[in-house]
Formats: structure tokens, C-alpha cells, sequence
């Protein structure tokens, strides 16, 4: 299998990747390419042209300065995975993004792609709704910052307009007594999430819980956030029996069932795997 | 509308024009008649398509050639230097195969897995090579023949 025939662009700085992403608005932006190439081959996707970014050093780089981690879009999953500045600031991402797909697909995949695909099945954006993620978009009349909760639409939709690319995930980097965890139930033969969790707890001085957030991948048609759950664990002592109970009340809207699993299975996952999360967090606190 | 590409394939300069959508795989095979590379599932999953991209294994089938502009590769063909890499020897000694058709993609993923990890555990193998598919489920021997190349590689 191949694509249909398209332009190639391989611009050298993102003022002049947007430039030709305005010029052309049937375009797409090419990363890792291990999410558009797939659907090229099949030809669910016919764009008119690529705009590989794939060598714009600016977005290669995972910073951390002033308590804010900063990971420019085409740093790969490998990379997140095994960087120590993210597992130290922000180690959520990290062991998500070491659970996306297979040795190969992680040192191709970025954390840019990823996100702006939208996948709802995939790793990172439960994480990066958890993190509370700021997302660093460029487009013609320049920048502009959106939040991760404001980012996932819908269904492989985001907020990002035609002629705007991510550049950048900013990240507060994590703070004394936060632990955090990201547990997925995959499907077994295509390692995709049919329900991921990614959980944030901090615990204050006496132990007790300060605060908390539960994401989850895989259960509706975005990443969702099941904060409302998390919120009610504050002042808890963070005991198994508190996280039981909190869990108990979980109901995501809009869960989806699908040929794997169905939208009741899925809700039933969410409280187990949501449960697991943030037991494991809890204790990496 | 052509894009000229100049890469090192196995160690030796190749420059070709090449169509964008072109995938590296093809280029490979079709182009440069390396046919150690195959071409199993098409859609990212088999691993059959592993080679070396600057040193790390991808699938060659999800890549386009006009990607890997400037880069190393190195296939099968590539590993033996007058003599079998030790992988290869081990896959030989310890029968690490049955049908054939994954063994190139395994030994490239195998070798790229000891270069992150020279002594893996069994589960790390195992889980190491979750991107390579054996239809055949000739997997324990895969596994035996990548500790043996540990051995040899770390003796």
C-alpha cells in the first residue's frame, strides 16, 4: 500500500512551516508520521501536501526552567520516556509515553502528533488533561496558549485551526508529595487503551489529601477528565476504602462502546483501572 | 514531481530521486534490491519492515524515503562485517525461527533492543520485541537466541 500523490515540504522554522500551511489549506502536518502515514496507506487521508516538520530544531527540545516544563512537539514518545527531566518533573507523561505501542512506533511518535491527532484510545492526552497541560500553538497571526481541557473536541477533533501547529507542551513541574500513576487496560493485540487512567495526587503535611485529578483515555470519544471523583478524595486520608468510595460515584458521560468492549464494560474499567491509578499514586506520593 | 534524497544504506552513498510518497520500505527493496527487508502486515504492526534509522529500529513501511534523507540505514544485509553478527549467529545456533519471513525485522529489533539494554531479563526481551510478530509463535527460541547474543556480546 502507498498514499495518493502529494506536495512535499520540509520547511526549516515553524513561521515558515504555518506560511505554508496558510498557502495551502489542504494540507497536512507531518511529525512522526505514525498516525497520518497509516491512514495515507489506506487512504482515509488524501492531503494535497506535507509540511515535515520533523527538522525544526525548535521543536526538538524538553526544557525545564522556573518550575515549568516545556517539551516541544516533536520530541519523541523514546525520548519523553527516558528523559530524566520528565520523569523527575513531570513522571506521569514518561510512563505514558513508554506505554505507547512498541520500541519502533516510540522512537518515531511525538508527543505533538499525538496530541493534535486526538486519538481517543491513545496515551498522552489523559496525561496531559491530568497535568493540567498548557499547549503552545503558532499559527499566522502569531501565538497562543490553550489549555489541555480546552484542546479535545471531539472524536480525533481538536481546538487547533486549520492553519495553526502545536509547538510546544508546557507542564508545572510536579511538587513535593504529588504522585502520580497512568495504568491502561489494552486491548492485546493492538496495545491501544480500551480504557486508560491517568491519576495526580499530592498529600499534605499530616498525609491527608490535598489534591487530585482522574483522566481517562479510551472510554469516549476524548480524553476525559473524572475530576469531580478525584476532588472528593481531598482532606481523605487516601486508604483504599476512600479511593473505593470516591471511584464508586464515577459515571463518565458519553462512554462508547464499540466491537472490543461496551460502553458498560468501559465504565466498569474506568472504576477499576481509575481505582488502581490512584492507589499506585497515592503511594508514589 | 521528483525530490533528490542522498542517504548511507548498509555504508555505501546512495543518491536517488524519489517520488514523496515513496516509503522507505519500497525504496529498499524495490529501488536498491534489498529484499532482506519485508514487507508483512503494511500497517505498522508486524515489524517485519524493521531496519536501522540513524541506529534505532523503525518500521520501514511507515516511514517515507524523503524522512530519511541523510540518514544511516542499516538492514539485514548490513549487519555481517565478513562474519555473522552475533545475533545472527545466535538466531542460527539456537534455531530462532521456523517460517523465516519476521526473522530480519527480529534481528534488527534484537539488535537495537542490546544497544539500549545489553542484559535484558526474559521479560524484557519479550517485552522488547512486542513490535515484531512471529506467526509462526516461534518466540522461545527468538528469546533464547537474543540471550545467547547477549553473552557472546557482553563476553
Amino acid at each position: 500500500m502507498f498514499p495518493s500523490k502529494f506536495d512535499y515540504h520540509r520547511p526549516s522554522s515553524v513561521q515558515e512551516a504555518v506560511q505554508i500551511l496558510s498557502d495551502n489549506p489542504d494540507a497536512k502536518v507531518l511529525a512522526g508520521g505514525h498516525s497520518l502515514i497509516p491512514v495515507m496507506k489506506l487512504r482515509l487521508a488524501t492531503p494535497s501536501a506535507l509540511i515535515d516538520i520533523g527538522r525544526i530544531d525548535a521543536l526538538k527540545g524538553i526544557s525545564r526552567a522556573n518550575g515549568s516544563l516545556r517539551i516541544g512537539a516533536c520530541v519523541t514518545y523514546n525520548e519523553i520516556a527516558n528523559s530524566g527531566v520528565v520523569q523527575d518533573a513531570a513522571p506521569l507523561l514518561a510512563e505514558a509515553a513508554g506505554q505507547i505501542g512498541d520500541r519502533q512506533v516510540r522512537y518515531r511518535g511525538t508527543i505533538g502528533g499525538n496530541l493534535s491527532h486526538a486519538d481517543p484510545a491513545s496515551d498522552l492526552p489523559a496525561a496531559a488533561l491530568a497535568l493540567g497541560a498548557t499547549l503552545h500553538v503558532s499559527g499566522p497571526n502569531g501565538s497562543r496558549s490553550v489549555s489541555a481541557s480546552e484542546f479535545f473536541v471531539d472524536l480525533m477533533m481538536t481546538s487547533l485551526q486549520a492553519d495553526e501547529i502545536l509547538t510546544e507542551v508546557e507542564i508545572s513541574a510536579a511538587s513535593a508529595g504529588t504522585g502520580s500513576a497512568y495504568v491502561k487496560f489494552e486491548h492485546p493485540a493492538s496495545g491501544y487503551a480500551l480504557c486508560g487512567a491517568a491519576a495526580v495526587v499530592t498529600r499534605g503535611a499530616g498525609g491527608s489529601c490535598t489534591g487530585a485529578s482522574l483522566c481517562f483515555n479510551g472510554v469516549s470519544a476524548t480524553a476525559v477528565s473524572a475530576n469531580g471523583v478525584a476532588a472528593s478524595l481531598v482532606g481523605s486520608d487516601l486508604s483504599d476504602g476512600a479511593v473505593e468510595s470516591a471511584v464508586s460515584n464515577l459515571s463518565i458521560p458519553d462512554a462508547a462502546g464499540d466491537m472490543f468492549a461496551s460502553a458498560g464494560y468501559r465504565q466498569e474499567l474506568a472504576k477499576a483501572i481509575g481505582a488502581q491509578a490512584l492507589r499506585t499514586a497515592r503511594d508514589r506520593a | 514531481m521528483g525530490i533528490s534524497i542522498e542517504l548511507e544504506v548498509n555504508g555505501a552513498s546512495v543518491s536517488e530521486e524519489v517520488e514523496p510518497r515513496l516509503l522507505l520500505a519500497h525504496l529498499l527493496r524495490e529501488e536498491l534490491g534489498l529484499t532482506g527487508t519485508k514487507i508483512g502486515c503494511d500497517t505498522s504492526q508486524c515489524g517485519s519492515c524493521t531496519i536501522l534509522l540513524d541506529g534505532q529500529a523503525v518500521k520501514s513501511c511507515t516511514v517515507l524515503a524523503v524522512q530519511a534523507d541523510g540518514s544511516e540505514i542499516t538492514t539485514i544485509e548490513g549487519l555481517a562485517n565478513g562474519e555473522y553478527h552475533p545475533m545472527q549467529q545466535a538466531f542460527w545456533d539456537n534455531h530462532g525461527l521456523q517460517c523465516g519471513f519476521c526473522t530480519p525485522g527480529m534481528i534488527i529489533s534484537c539488535v537495537d533492543l542490546l544497544s539500549t539494554n545489553p542484559q535484558p531479563s526474559e521479560d524484557e526481551i519479550r517485552h522488547g520485541l512486542e513490535g515484531n510478530l512471529c506467526r509462526c509463535t516461534g518466540y522461545h527460541n527468538i528469546v533464547r537466541a537474543v540471550q545467547t547474543a547477549a553473552e557472546t556480546m557482553n563476553g
